[in-house]
């Protein structure tokens, strides 16, 4: 791009351009938080929080700078680039969700309730379990080892300082009963709860191989979600599907470019040769601070910018014709010129601010597809203005030869 | 040059007439069919080695229950499937049993929630409703200042009847395609139609704004005479705007790629009839009016 493009000051030759994730390929992915069980004012703490272990897991996949953001209970991930998209879901996906739950008020209840729902195959089992504050949230660090009378392997766990509070009350309050250990929404293990544990740490004992344990010791450790969260909506976009949509929108620039040139240079002759000069101007500059910003490049941004350009020649247009219309009453050139400028000013204003207005109310409000297209759409609408009343305007003043003038 | 615009208002009468009912009649036969970011739903999109038939994909992906699928062949071997909203693990079974009729690739895939779906379908509504409110606002103060031969209300109402012509001539359009060829509205599509909105509202406020100003310095001419004149004067200039900006489009919908296909269609129809009804239906209109009011 920046061999065909390469218009601009020298020192921006190294700038290259940056591309959406329509173009490069890439994943655009929105999470929904489960806040169900967090007060209100936790809310905040709770989505850095799993903003922070989701960057983690992200950043191990090593592309170029990843985007993990938070909007309200909804957490956006953008990945760039070429990666394995079904794999990085998953990771994503995986992180174990931690929990510690108490046994129900009518615990022995449901729990005969259910061998009678077992037996009888009918009915659903309800979960004698409810959950409590301690979740992974509070979890400093996992590690794997081995019971010391079984020799099985288990995975011990130590909280942080709130963490440790909680699970001391907890233990405390369930002296005597269970306390099942919930990974992902499985029960892994429920030990019986033999005193009060103020030191801030726990263990998991289940039926695991030592490769499960160091498993989950890792996924723990990577961060479990301080809430469960679900995938509600997913954009991918193959490298392969982007490479092509760029050379595509490239060649319909190059083409609807190269014909915009044609038609002005038939129709308009020298001012239209002049016209087809401003144009270039403008779009280097257009380029040049795509650039510079930086903008990125969407296909939407590429669409608003090339039908930017096919405006953009309207205020030439429209100073051509006054002056065409002044030039006939028998003003000269440079008269005709101003004159024509003059009166062309009140459309070419009301024509661009309408666009603009339009690009605006699109960029306030819009989705992602709708700002990159409104933004290059009213940076372009400025541009053009700017292009045609200046740069035009003076290449005609200073550049007609006095018997060229005929030729408008 | 001097063309007796008015000469043949019949015909553009008819011309217009018979768009605007063949576009109502599309739109309430064939129905707008909306796509997933409106309702929420899949796209996936892929290539195969060797593509097979429509009816064989459905065939192989009938295990599932997926409800209504449609398969569009896209490009030489690859092929677009729109499906309900599924989960990252159906979606992967798709692939994996796609994958077993012929090798693929992978090249798009969206799944949108119906939470966002909703979400998208109010958001939308509101840039609707705040643009045209915009619209309106801008009209009103753009004309507030003329009173002849047209008060600022007639120009202003011609403007939205005009604009509102427009827009829906591409929808009927678009309803055409969404019937015969799986064309869906989406998130592009919806911009693009705003976009015509403001790109043809300029049309008719040059073309208006011609007639104002002749209004003011040619004070013997009549209205027909002092329309047709104005009419003269910005006809070049409509047609090569026009032009530029559909020779960019036409090269967007040529070359583009399948995402700006329709983006582009839906913008090169809206400018085509917005090019024409600033040209041949606003004058007309405002002179049927005029004299509509001088017969009372």
């Amino acid at each position: 791009m920046n061999s065909e493009f390469g218009i601009g000051a020298p020192h921006f030759f190294n700038i290259p351009f940056k591309l959406g994730l329509d173009l490069q390929g890439g994943m655009h992915l929105i999470y929904e938080a489960d806040l169900s069980g967090i007060a209100k004012q936790d809310k905040g703490p709770v989505m850095d929080g799993l903003r922070d272990v989701i960057e983690r897991r992200v950043n191990l996949f090593g592309v170029s700078e990843p985007v993990v953001q938070v909007q309200k209970e909804r957490l956006v991930v953008e990945l760039a680039g070429v990666i394995d998209q079904a794999e990085a879901i998953k990771q994503i996906g995986k992180t174990p969700f931690l929990e510690f739950k108490e046994q129900k008020a009518n615990f022995t209840e449901i729990i005969d309730n259910n061998k009678k729902i077992i037996e009888s195959k009918q009915g659903e089992v309800e979960d004698p379990f409810q959950s409590t504050p301690l979740t992974g949230r509070y979890l400093k660090k996992a590690e794997v080892s081995f019971g010391e009378q079984t020799y099985q392997p288990l995975v011990l766990l130590e909280f942080n300082d709130e963490g440790a509070k909680l699970f001391a009350d907890l233990t405390e309050k369930n002296v005597g009963k269970e306390l099942a250990i919930y990974v992902d929404g499985i029960p892994l293990s429920a030990p019986v709860v033999q005193e009060k544990i103020s030191g801030g740490k726990a263990q998991i004992s289940g039926s695991f191989s030592i490769n499960e344990a160091k498993k989950l010791a890792q996924n723990l450790n990577a961060g479990a979600l301080p809430v469960p969260i679900k995938l509600i909506s997913q954009q991918s976009v193959g490298p392969t599907l982007g490479k092509v949509s760029m050379e595509k929108s490239l060649n319909a620039g190059i083409f609807g470019f190269l014909a915009i040139l044609l038609f002005l240079i038939v129709f308009y002759r020298l001012p239209g040769f002049f016209a087809a000069l401003s144009l270039l101007i403008y779009i280097s500059f257009m380029l040049s601070l795509i650039k510079i910003i930086p903008i990125t490049l969407t296909l939407a941004g590429i669409a608003g910018f090339l039908l930017s350009v096919g405006m953009a020649i309207d205020a030439n247009i429209l100073i051509f014709s006054r002056m065409r219309e002044e030039l006939k009453q028998g003003k000269n050139f440079i008269d005709a010129l101003n004159d024509g400028s003059k009166r062309a000013w009140p459309a070419i204003r009301d024509g661009n601010f309408t666009t603009i207005l339009i690009g605006l109310i699109l960029f306030w409000l819009g989705t992602s597809f709708v700002k990159g297209f409104a933004f290059t759409l009213i940076i372009g609408n400025i541009i053009s203005m700017f292009s045609a009343i200046f740069i035009t305007n003076n290449l005609l003043r200073g550049l007609i030869p006095g018997k060229l003038k005929k030729l408008i | 040059m001097n063309i007796p615009f008015l000469k043949y208002s019949k015909i553009y009468y008819l011309l217009s007439g018979f768009l605007f009912f063949s576009a109502v009649l599309s739109i309430v036969f064939y129905g707008l069919s909306f796509g997933p970011d409106f309702l929420g739903g899949s796209i996936l999109e892929v290539e195969f080695e060797k593509r097979p038939e429509n009816s064989v994909i459905l065939n192989q992906l009938e295990e599932f229950n997926l409800g209504e699928v449609i398969v569009q062949p896209a490009g030489q071997t690859g092929a677009i499937l729109r499906l309900k909203d599924v989960e990252e693990d159906m979606h992967q079974k798709i692939i994996l049993k796609l994958n077993e009729l012929s090798k693929l690739k992978e090249l798009r895939f969206e799944a949108i929630g119906p939470a966002i779906g909703q979400e998208l379908r109010q958001k939308i509504l509101i840039l609707v409703v705040v643009s045209m409110l915009a619209l309106l606002i801008y009209i009103a103060i753009s004309f507030r200042k003329v009173a002849f031969p047209f008060s600022s209300w007639q120009y202003g109402l011609v403007s939205i009847f005009t604009l509102f012509f427009d827009v829906l001539i591409t929808v009927g359009l678009l309803a055409y395609l969404g019937r015969f060829f799986n064309f869906q509205f989406n998130i592009p599509i919806v911009t693009a139609l705003l976009t015509i909105l403001g790109y043809t509202i300029n049309d008719k406020v040059i073309v208006l704004d011609r007639i104002r100003e002749n209004a003011l310095t040619q004070r013997h001419l009549n209205s027909r005479e002092l329309l047709e004149k104005s009419l003269n004067q910005v006809i070049f200039r409509s047609i090569s705007t026009g032009s530029c900006t559909l020779l960019v489009l036409m090269a967007l919908f040529f070359f583009g790629g399948e995402t700006l296909k329709y983006f582009s269609l839906t913008l090169i129809a809206g400018i085509v009839v917005g090019t024409y009804s600033s040209l041949f239906l606003v004058s007309p209109l405002l002179l049927a009016w005029l004299k509509l009011r001088k017969r009372d």
